[in-house]
């Protein structure tokens, strides 16, 4: 080579690792602290530009943004929407994988796929890939905070740390499954929506109610499906028919689970099931009257528990979308497809009519 | 004549068409398909329904998936692990296959549980019985644990691996954690992996003694282990563990110090329950 050319060689070797992001594949296989999930948040909206959407939607504890993805095909009629949260608890770290992975499922599938085509153009996907950012950051400080699971607004007195979220939403808030030590980890904040992290989902979901069919929040450990009511004396009108859809859509959605990797996820009522509870937002957005509400609790049963091992985070995260889909495409043929096949349904019979009627004269 | 003949043939494919088609929900169910679901939604329902019951103890069969009887069955792998882990023996509880609970005048409450128990480093699984006993009274005493039908996993052969370890750190070898077992990432150091199974055996100990009808207790992670001297020909370890207990979701801490040979297995000499940590939150400053 020219020896004009040796400083230039040298020169374009020392910007390789300035490289934009979108020449890197991004490992949805490893567990990403809170900086690098936002700019993949970032970098997918800018990748899927028609498809992909940032909406801000709240504000943590300690002042930072809350984010979800609004991801949908645009359409002429009026859409529906699906909402799935992950990382409501800090040390769930397989949630927040699980939701970033979902992300990439569907957008690398609708363009081969003519049902999620369908479903991405008749509802649009909000998907919250960390919700409590302040505690996910927390829990990567250092490895003594690994195990911290509330946000980290201070208590009453301000010598202990952190609201239980999931004990923090306006639904039956504080009846059952609480402590009202704030040092205690189910501790559910001085009232009912007293957090803002639990306020954003609130005020965002609450404001569009009517267009959710589906609210999913995903948790572990546990391998359990989650249909409410946390409080074992609660029903509401229709609770028998709730519960009756929900189990069997649940149990074909553990079906689903099972066939991807042998997983067993049991499904229930939070009380029969796991613990009672109270305040949780699959039970305040079920009060919404959101038809189809779950908490997963993704792997495994307590070997290692929090610490996912990150070689899991894949089949984990297989299994996981088989059960979550099957929530999803139930949700949408039951509001999109009833149309058009008793719509077919009519026009056969028609023809059915003129074809007989031309037999018997 | 015909075409009225041909009207309700049509009327009846329709309805058979759209019953076909249309998929069960809500607005689509009627009041009186709910009333009569099949048999299978039906028992299902009426226990969910009953869950409202459940906060009264459970007796009688128990519903397998439904947390009386899963709490009843951990304890056997916590009874299990003490009595027959090692560094290449962990047990897990795989599935509750069925329950039963009962009342025993005046002492306390038994379960009996029908379950799948599974070895983990071999990967193999047996049905098992088993009998859980939770004593009453103010006296805090410990579960009781019977298991039968389980011979051949417990049988399960680890004595080559259990010796040579044993040799190793007999004499040459000591251990010191640098990382908490496993770290953040779920990753054990293959050399810390037997050690961290004995910190698992040895917390199964306090596990066991410390559970009731209202606990559920895993190993969340081993903040450290550390091998002290060899005494009586057993190895002697010094470990400090934080346990997950569902139920309140709370992560207490214990120090224990035990020893271990493959003659023996674990024994331990001391436990410490440490005070929930509140000192490092006073401190700690927001990220």
């Amino acid at each position: 080579l020219p020896e004009y050319l040796f400083p230039l060689h040298f020169f374009l070797l020392f910007l390789l690792p300035f490289k934009s992001c979108s020449n890197v594949e991004y490992d949805y296989f490893q567990y990403h602290p809170m900086e690098e999930i936002s700019s993949w948040m970032s970098q997918m909206a800018k990748q899927y530009p028609d498809v992909v959407a940032i909406v801000d939607y709240g504000k943590s504890y300690e002042n930072r943004t809350i984010s979800l993805m609004r991801i949908g095909l645009k359409s002429d009629t009026k859409k529906k929407a699906i909402w799935m949260d992950c990382g409501i608890h800090a040390r769930e770290w397989i949630a927040p994988a699980f939701c970033q992975y979902f992300v990439r499922q569907i957008l690398q599938t609708y363009k081969t796929d003519a049902k999620m085509e369908a479903m991405m153009t008749n509802m649009d996907f909000y998907i919250t890939p960390v919700l409590n950012v302040d505690g996910y950051m927390f829990s990567w400080k250092n490895s003594s905070t690994r195990l911290w699971r509330k946000n980290r607004s201070p208590g009453p007195s301000g010598d202990c740390y952190g609201t239980d979220l999931n004990r923090n939403f306006d639904a039956n808030w504080g009846t059952i499954g609480v402590s009202s030590d704030c040092n205690s980890d189910i501790y559910p904040g001085r009232g009912p929506i007293s957090e803002p992290e639990a306020q954003a989902v609130t005020y965002f979901v609450g404001s569009r109610k009517e267009d959710f069919l589906c609210f999913l929040t995903i948790h572990s450990y546990g391998q359990l499906l989650l249909i409410p009511y946390g409080h074992p004396d609660f029903t509401a009108s229709n609770y028998n028919e709730l519960v009756f859809t929900s189990m069997h859509v649940g149990e074909e959605a553990a079906e689903a689970i099972l066939k991807v990797h042998g997983k067993k996820y049991r499904v229930g009522t939070s009380p029969a099931v796991l613990y009672p509870n109270s305040g949780s937002s699959r039970d305040w957005a079920r009060m919404q009257d959101i038809p189809l509400t779950f908490t997963f609790e993704l792997r495994d049963n307590g070997t290692y528990g929090f610490e996912l091992p990150q070689e899991e985070i894949q089949p984990t995260c297989e299994e996981a979308y088989s059960g979550a889909l099957h929530i999803i495409t139930y949700a949408h043929d039951k509001t999109f497809n009833g149309a058009a096949a008793t719509a077919a349904a009519l026009w056969t019979t028609f023809m059915i009519v003129i074809l007989v009627d031309g037999v018997y004269h | 004549m015909g075409l009225r003949r041909a009207i309700v043939l049509v009327a009846l494919m329709e309805v058979t068409w759209s019953l076909n088609v249309t998929t069960i929900g809500p607005e689509t169910v009627s009041t009186d398909a709910s009333a009569h679901p099949e048999p299978a939604e039906e028992n299902t329902e009426q226990k969910e329904a009953a869950a409202a019951e459940e906060d009264v103890m459970a007796t009688g069969e128990l519903n397998p998936n439904h947390y009386p009887a899963q709490r009843a069955a951990k304890l056997v792998q916590h009874y299990l692990n003490a009595r027959y882990g090692s560094p290449y023996k962990l047990f897990g509880l795989k599935e509750v296959h069925s329950g039963n609970a009962e009342e025993v005048a005046d002492s306390g409450r038994k379960y009996q549980l029908e379950i799948s128990v599974h070895e983990i480093i071999s990967n193999t699984k047996e049905k098992c019985s088993a009998e859980v006993f939770f004593p009453s009274g103010a006296k805090q005493l410990s579960p009781q644990v019977q298991v039968s039908a389980c011979e051949e996993i417990l049988k399960l052969d680890a004595k080559s691996e259990e010796q040579a370890l044993y040799q190793q750190y007999k004499t040459n070898k000591t251990v010191r954690t640098e990382e908490r077992l496993p770290d953040s990432y779920g990753h054990i150091d293959p050399e810390m992996t037997p050690f961290w199974h004995l910190s698992i055996v040895a917390s199964s100990f306090i596990m066991l003694k410390e559970s009731t009808e209202n606990t559920l207790y895993n190993v969340a992670q081993v903040a450290n282990i550390t091998q002290l001297a060899t005494e009586n020909d057993q190895l002697k370890f010094d470990c400090h563990v934080l346990l997950h207990e569902m139920v309140s979701q709370e992560i207490p801490q214990w120090k224990l110090l035990f020893t271990w040979s493959p003659a023996e297995g674990v024994k331990v000499l001391h436990t410490e329950q440490l005070p929930h940590v509140h000192e490092f939150e006073k401190r700690a400053k927001p990220n």
